[in-house]
């Protein structure tokens, strides 16, 4: 018969010595003391430099996928525009103007843009209720293009001038030009604005981990003192500011995360709202994407890891100076 | 053991505290270290713990010149040398058993092994009853019994002293200078550095004096 008591007893043994393996003899007092003023201060400094940089992460990645969207938008699609011409039958050129996009490679659709929606596009300047007959008003063919492998769109220009009276071909090149470049610097200036939040971050968790450190010298000297040899001494140390700088750097990940989730989750609670529809025209869906997911968590990991790193530099840094004081060099 | 030839050791640009000391302290030896107060003995024990390096002279740890020693050699020549500081350095979290347990711990040793060990320790110096206390609770007396017993829970094959004596009664006093003497007549080496002609007179030991920065021994 299987012992349950017994069984749950080792049971929490085992969990016992595998919390002990990850963070140090738990059966003991922590050789570092657990928390202490300047060590929830170090914590929170993590939390707000993580929570920022993963924030800026998030809106670069957000401009980036919003800056690609615009660019593949705007270039999957050309126009075909028809100036009315005397004793032509604008039905006809249109026609004729579509069969000949299509009969080019990369072409993927054409579409008429019919009377109904030309006078709709026309309606902001000229108003409801015109017939659009009375006015010499081009008319329009929206030619779907292949990304992967566009057409000639010289080609394409030099046939319909050609054969289609009054024609014109507008690949959107100058549009399509502007916003790439639109599109680069703004994501040049994400990265750069990116840039130096990471840099502040490392140069701040740096600063505050060794000011937390400062206030255990008198423990790396005692262990020191008592013969500890520098990794064991670091060990302490870095396992310590490692899980400090972890539980920080979560809150200020998590923050981030649940703002990016709060947005999207407002996006597509009011998609047909004007607030929203603003938003959607400037951001896109406000989606976040994996990249921005991926770089939060990697901000989380390298600013635990820089903590971990920078505690172990000071603490080795800190026993070279007690092992090499000379009379000459130190102050008393 | 430790071996010093004409140290010499300034702070800063000001005057050699220590001058041309040279001395020798050998296996199983006992001596007081005395003088005047800014004499230099507490800077003369830091160089024989190593915590300081000579400005000039040679000094020589376990037969190795400590001026070219490397630091992964440091803490195994330090585990061999007890050190009583005057101003304890216990470590605040830790009760008096995880302090007195410490140079046990940082060697890897599994806590089963030394537990009885470190409780034994603390009986007979007096703190079987504040075993689990934190140092802030403890007297300057019980905070000078328990660095004592740190400094001893090794073994060490040197014990460094500076005024182990001075935060006690004199009863105490003479019970813990009885302790260095049954721990020297066990095998360890001892330097007291003290100031209290009193507990001098109560061991007839070698008596290093300084004065001025110069070290006068008188076997």
């Amino acid at each position: 018969m299987i012992d349950a008591d017994r069984l749950k007893e080792q049971a929490l043994v085992l969990i016992d010595r595998a919390i002990g393996l990850v963070r140090g003899n738990s059966s003991q007092a922590p050789i570092v003391p657990a928390g202490n003023v300047v060590g929830h201060a170090l914590m929170i400094v993590i939390a707000i430099m993580t929570f920022l940089a993963c924030l800026t992460i998030g809106a670069v990645s957000l401009v980036q996928s919003t800056a690609a969207t615009w660019q593949s938008q705007i270039s999957t699609e050309a126009t075909i525009q028809i100036r009315p011409v005397e004793g032509q039958d604008m039905e006809a050129l249109l026609n004729q103007a579509s069969t000949i996009a299509q009969g080019f490679s990369g072409v993927i659709s054409t579409r008429i843009i019919d009377r109904a929606a030309t006078a709709r596009l026309l309606e902001p300047w000229l108003g409801t209720g015109l017939d659009i007959d009375e006015l010499p008003v081009p008319r329009l063919v929206v030619v779907t293009l292949d990304e992967a492998s566009p057409p000639d769109f010289a080609a394409i220009r030099s046939a319909l001038v050609k054969d289609v009276p009054g024609a014109s071909f507008d690949d959107h090149r100058t549009w399509v030009d502007r916003l790439v470049s639109m599109a680069r610097s703004t994501v040049l200036i994400g990265m750069a604005v990116l840039g130096l939040v990471i840099a502040a971050t490392v140069l701040t968790v740096i600063f505050a981990t060794r000011g937390a450190m400062a206030g255990n010298e008198h423990i790396i000297e005692v262990l020191h003192f008592i013969g500890a040899e520098q990794k064991f001494v670091a060990r302490q140390f870095e396992r310590h500011f490692f899980w400090t700088a972890l539980k920080g750097a979560l809150c200020g990940g998590a923050l981030a995360m649940i703002i990016f989730l709060g947005f999207a989750w407002w996006s597509s609670r009011n998609l047909a709202t004007p607030e929203a529809d603003q938003a959607t025209a400037l951001f896109g869906n406000f989606s976040i994407g994996s990249g921005g997911y991926s770089g939060v968590v990697l901000i989380i990991l390298a600013v635990s890891v820089l903590t971990m790193i920078t505690t172990r530099m000071t603490v080795i840094a800190h026993l070279r100076q007690v092992d090499g004081r000379t009379g000459d060099s130190h102050e008393n | 053991m430790i071996r010093f030839e004409n140290v010499g050791l300034r702070y800063g640009m000001g005057p050699e505290v220590l001058r041309d000391v040279s001395l020798h302290i050998s296996p199983r030896s006992f001596q007081f270290l005395t003088g005047p107060s800014g004499a230099g003995k507490t800077s003369l024990l830091r160089l024989l713990f190593m915590t300081l390096k000579p400005t000039r002279g040679l000094i020589t740890v376990f037969g190795k010149d400590i001026a070219t020693i490397s630091s992964k050699e440091m803490p195994l020549l330090r585990r061999r040398i007890g050190v009583v500081f005057q101003d304890f350095r216990l470590l605040d979290h830790m009760t008096t058993y995880q302090n007195v347990a410490l140079p046990l711990r940082v060697r890897g040793k599994e806590e089963a092994t030394y537990r009885a060990e470190v409780e034994e320790l603390l009986h007979w110096v007096g703190l079987g009853e504040r075993m689990h206390v934190l140092p802030p609770v403890l007297s300057g007396g019980e905070k000078q019994r328990a660095a004592i017993a740190r400094a001893l829970i090794d073994q060490p094959e040197i014990l460094l002293a500076d005024e182990p004596t001075g935060n006690v009664d004199p009863p105490l006093a003479r019970r813990l200078l009885r302790l260095f003497g049954e721990l020297n007549r066990s095998g360890t080496a001892v330097v007291i550095a003290t100031h209290d002609l009193t507990l001098m007179d109560q061991i007839n030991a070698r008596r290093m004096i300084l004065d001025q920065g110069r070290l006068d021994i008188y076997d």
